[in-house]
């Protein structure tokens, strides 16, 4: 096998509770982004645009959607003889041990061997969590120049926001000398992006040395801050660009959002850079004689004959005549009904809304059940979710499941409510 | 019931499509937001289970070519069988072009004689349909055929551009006429034959040394009276893009019609294109389009009606542009006014233009690449 000089490994497990029934059924990464995209697109996008090749993507949380997703890696040209991608799963080892994946930095530890056939100099940390563009041979390059142990990509972020990230505290050169989670009063404003470089040899020994401490070995928690402790080189990288962490239902919302500004601060349609994605066939999309479609991404297979304004339809989504679709996100081969509203809700896939439905009208009260999720005025549903005919919803409710009209007293569904039918 | 598949796609029709097919051959005409015509025949024989077929092409063949380059879409990327692109070569008896559509076949006998597949399936690249081959073959077999002609019966249609075919009560082919002043009937060839590998290696031995290189007059109408000939009627939609400008016109937008789209882009099996990793469709503020179909990666800023527009293309601010073809990446300025028109690939049109056909019928053509 030849050489590779650096290697991908992606963390593709996490369920990402924080974005609701959206990741019942599958993992983070999974879930759509964008109309046709997927949040994993983006960093397996990056790693070919980048010339890496060789990409080991770790899943542990619903992995079956991300697994036919990614396949043998067809779309983003990483079906290769030598390299290409790898689902890594966590397995049974020797003598019936072996684990779940109990830490960023424990799944890397437990695939060392899938590494080390590898034979790399470098490895790329990745997260399945953001939407950007990056050129990962940039930050390689540099780590090279530098000679460092480890390179952390960094954003500079608003000095008053600052206490939100993990923030990488620097002297001359960007070399870092402490790194701080969330601190109270942050010295700096160079946030880690998650996305790390690794001399592959430094990486290996702390690994095997942290595990016999942390069985939970994290990167954040263990490995950056010992790696520091021993001294060894590590430098801070400035990314400028775009990026945004989806964790939230109201960050994915947003950052869906500024993809359909007239300018969008992230640019999807420059042919330099693109991001590649699966699908099965790219039909056409229609919009229909008495259609209006405003502000909006509308991506292949959609049929409008209604309105939509502000919104992000993914394939095959169909609204029928008279239904209004407004600041929402609507994902593959969902069905909004004849004469239906639907107001800032985010709908997964395959879901059936019924004729007449009104969702997202009334008052803005925090669900429930889950106020610290859905909590933004945002409806959600999850996948293949049935809303039965006449239906008037709130906001801030979540539906998952096939709801009949019983579940509707007088066919209402108050703000913050939920319907959650096991399926 | 194995068969390996043979699809004609060497022509330009003629230059019956004009400046549509200067530089491109029929097969590779775009249709329908972000297909390409062969599209369709290279799915039907996927989807029928027909793992090795032929293209054999020779007028321009630059953009078809690059088109059929990774045939993985087509599910043709395999280690046993796959798609194989003939063209005319040069070898040490001297070069010739493919003289007809029988001595294309013949010229690339080797690909006949190393399958081992009893049947062959010959079509055109240039037709938009959805057919089942399996079908087709079964009752080929079923009635001991020779050779098995595909028609349908197109009543109230300008057959003088087709082949005529007179079928009998059980089947068999009686009469068979090349665009007819007369028809004898309504039945047309759809261009799509299925004959046993042997008979037809057999067959095209004799004719080529003749001097007879064509498939249609000097196979099937020479030996109606001594084989087997059989018809096939197929009922479905069938277009052809290659008739003709206004042909290529009218096909592409029977796709703004649901029963088409729904026939080709939401029932299994679905139609396989080369895809290009577009960004979904963008409508700004102020876009108004309507009863059109669209492939990804375009942006509307102005207003659009009735037309097929292909990935990639630009609708300015204040445009209107109806009843007309828009190809990948044309580019409307500021205030352009465009109707019954077909705008090849990457036309450019600045701000202020008009570009107004005569009628859908006589669409005007702005050839690729045109700049005003």
């Amino acid at each position: 096998m030849r050489k590779k000089e650096m290697i991908a490994m992606l963390l593709a497990g996490g369920q990402g509770s924080r974005l609701g029934v959206l990741t019942r059924k599958v993992a983070k990464p999974a879930v759509a982004y964008g109309g046709r995209y997927r949040i994993i697109d983006f960093p397996l996008s990056n790693c070919i645009n980048s010339g890496v090749d060789t990409v080991g993507v770790l899943t542990q949380y619903q992995p079956l959607r991300l697994n036919q997703h990614i396949g043998i890696g067809i779309p983003w040209d990483l079906d290769k003889k030598n390299g290409g991608v790898t689902i890594l799963a966590p397995h049974v080892k020797v003598g019936d041990s072996g684990e779940w994946f109990n830490g960023t930095a424990n799944a890397i530890y437990q695939n060392i061997d899938f590494i080390d056939n590898n034979d790399p100099e470098y490895v790329v940390i990745l997260s399945g969590d953001h939407i950007y563009k990056m050129d990962y041979s940039e930050m390689l390059k540099f780590h090279k120049e530098k000679g460092a142990a480890a390179t952390i990509a960094v954003m500079e972020v608003p000095m008053d926001e600052a206490s939100r990230f993990g923030i990488m505290n620097t002297e001359e050169g960007d070399k870092i000398y402490e790194f701080e989670e969330k601190p109270a009063n942050p010295k700096s404003n160079l946030a880690s992006m998650g996305i790390y470089i690794f001399t592959w040899d430094r990486l290996r020994e702390a690994l095997i040395e942290d595990n016999s401490i942390h069985p939970d070995s994290d990167f954040g928690k263990h490995i950056i801050p010992k790696m520091l402790e021993e001294g060894q080189p590590m430098y801070a990288w400035r990314f400028q660009g775009y990026w945004k962490d989806v964790g939230t239902i109201q960050s994915y919302w947003e950052s869906n959002m500024d993809l359909i500004r007239t300018l969008p601060e992230f640019d999807l349609y420059e042919d330099f850079w693109k991001i590649y994605t699966n699908s099965d066939h790219q039909p056409p999309q229609y919009t229909a004689a008495d259609a209006k479609v405003e502000e909006s991404l509308l991506s292949d297979g959609c049929e409008v004959y209604g309105e939509v304004y502000s919104s992000i339809l993914g394939p095959g989504v169909i609204v029928e005549k008279g239904a209004v679709v407004k600041d929402s996100i609507i994902m593959a081969g969902t069905v909004i009904g004849e004469g239906s509203l639907v107001d800032k809700c985010v709908i997964d896939e395959k879901c059936k809304i019924g004729k007449n439905v009104q969702m997202g009208v009334g008052e803005d009260v925090p669900n429930e059940l889950k106020p610290a999720i859905y909590n933004t005025g945002i409806t959600v549903m999850g996948m293949n979710s049935i809303v039965p005919d006449g239906v008037v919803m709130g906001k801030n409710c979540v539906i998952s499941g096939a709801t009949v009209a019983a579940d509707y007293p007088d066919g209402k569904l108050a703000s913050g409510k939920s319907v959650i039918r096991e399926v | 019931m194995k068969a390996i598949g043979i699809i004609l796609a060497g022509g330009n029709n003629d230059g019956r499509l004009g400046a549509l097919t200067d530089h491109r051959a029929a097969a590779a005409l775009p249709i329908g937001s972000c297909y390409r015509a062969i599209d369709f025949t290279l799915s039907n024989m996927s989807s029928s289970g027909i793992g090795k077929v032929a293209v054999l092409t020779q007028f321009n063949s630059r953009s078809l070519r690059d088109h059929l380059m990774s045939s993985k879409w087509w599910d043709f990327g395999r280690k046993q069988g796959g798609l194989f692109v003939f063209t005319p070569y040069t070898s040490k008896e001297g070069s010739t072009w493919f003289r007809g559509t029988a001595d294309s076949i013949y010229q690339n006998m080797t690909f006949l004689k190393r399958s081992n597949e009893e049947y062959v399936v010959i079509t055109s690249g240039d037709s938009i349909y959805k057919m089942d081959y399996k079908k087709v073959i079964k009752e080929h077999v079923a009635k001991g055929a020779d050779i098995t002609v595909v028609y349908q019966n197109m009543a109230g249609k300008d057959l003088s551009k087709f082949g005529v075919m007179e079928v009998a009560e059980d089947g068999r082919l009686m009469g068979f006429e090349e665009k007819p002043a007369q028809p004898k009937s309504e039945n047309a060839s759809l261009g799509i034959y299925v004959i046993s590998r042997t008979l037809l290696i057999n067959l095209l031995e004799q004719a080529i040394p003749e001097g007879k290189y064509d498939l249609v007059k000097d196979i099937i109408i020479r030996f109606i009276p001594t084989l087997k000939i059989y018809g096939y009627e197929y009922n479905g939609y069938w277009n052809s893009v290659g008739a003709g400008t206004a042909a290529y016109f009218a096909a592409n937008m029977d796709f703004l019609n649901k029963e088409v789209r729904d026939h080709f882009v939401s029932e299994y099996p679905y139609i396989a294109t080369k895809p290009k990793d577009e960004p979904p469709a963008k409508f700004n503020r102020g876009a108004d389009v309507k009863d059109t179909i669209t492939g990804s990666g375009s942006i509307f800023d102005g207003k659009v009606e009735h037309c097929v527009v292909f990935r990639k293309v630009r609708v300015g601010v204040g445009a209107v542009v109806k009843n007309s073809i828009l190809m990948e990446g044309v580019q409307i300025g500021e205030g352009c006014v465009v109707e019954n028109a077909i705008l090849d690939k990457d036309v450019v049109l600045s701000a202020g233009q008009k570009v107004i056909g005569a009628s859908v019928e006589e669409p005007a053509v702005l050839k690729k690449g045109t700049v005003l």
